[in-house]
């Protein structure tokens, strides 16, 4: 039998609903096999932990193929708020929790949560823009030893 | 279908030793079942949280999720983790006799 994974690293590099989910499901579900999980905001997906972010987080209507929507029609005032909140119903009777619960769900499962430095210093964050459950503000290589013996997943 | 024997009850298991005919669940199947997932013993946090879910699935026919016992007030994720280290919703459903959870939540 093939060794059980021990350990995973999760980062989340993209922005919108459909950026962020993934990972967390990742991290949530990992946690839920008993395997230890580090996850680590960079980039746009840093707005699943920034305290005035999280909570408003949309699905993107323009440039997403995966809409299957032509861009015009994406375009369209309330359109992107429309979609967010059908997919939003759907999630919640699937029993999927919306960001805030999802990151609250993760920490307290064991999960250890981490914000990318490269990013705080570009948009200029300071660590009270986060919310309670990220643990600190890592640079790349504090994130490489972190992650080291376990397996690393981009999303 | 396998079987398994626990005491002096023999039960029907699937390839991941988890119940296929709740009838045969007993408390006393519930603590070998524990013991063999590496429990000392079941307090009455965990028979708690082994009740709930037993009554979530007689109503509804789905193991609840960590999500669900969260809210229900039985256990908060936190003490579900502390409880059944591990993966809290597949140890309890197991122990409870019940079938693992199919959702990914």
């Amino acid at each position: 039998m093939e060794d059980k994974i021990k350990k995973v690293s999760i980062i989340i590099s993209k922005g919108g609903l459909e950026g962020v989910y993934p990972g967390l499901i990742m991290a949530n579900g990992a946690r839920m096999e008993g395997i230890e999980v580090n996850l680590f905001f960079t980039f746009f997906g840093m707005d699943a932990i920034i305290k005035k972010r999280m909570g408003r987080i949309k699905v993107a209507t323009v440039g997403n193929p995966g809409m299957h929507m032509p861009s015009l029609v994406g375009i369209l005032p309330g359109m992107s708020a429309m979609a967010t909140s059908m997919m939003k119903k759907t999630m919640e009777k699937l029993d999927i929790p919306p960001v805030p619960e999802y990151i609250e769900m993760i920490a307290d499962a064991g999960g250890t949560l981490y914000a990318c430095k490269a990013t705080v210093d570009m948009f200029k964050l300071k660590k009270e823009d986060f919310c309670p459950q990220v643990n600190s503000i890592i640079n790349v290589g504090r994130f490489y030893e972190i992650s080291a013996g376990g397996h690393i997943i981009f999303t | 279908m396998p079987l398994k024997t626990y005491g002096n009850t023999t039960v029907d298991v699937d390839a991941e030793g988890y119940l296929t005919d709740f009838s045969q669940w007993t408390r006393t199947v519930a603590e070998a079942i524990a013991a063999e997932e590496g429990f000392a013993a079941l307090g009455p946090a965990h028979w708690k949280v082994i009740e709930f879910m037993q009554k979530e699935y007689k109503e509804n026919g789905q193991v609840p999720s960590i999500r669900r016992l969260n809210k229900s007030g039985v256990a908060s994720t936190k003490e579900l983790y502390e409880l059944f280290p591990g993966g809290p919703a597949k140890k309890a459903a197991r122990i409870a006799g019940l079938k693992k959870p199919e959702g990914c939540v």
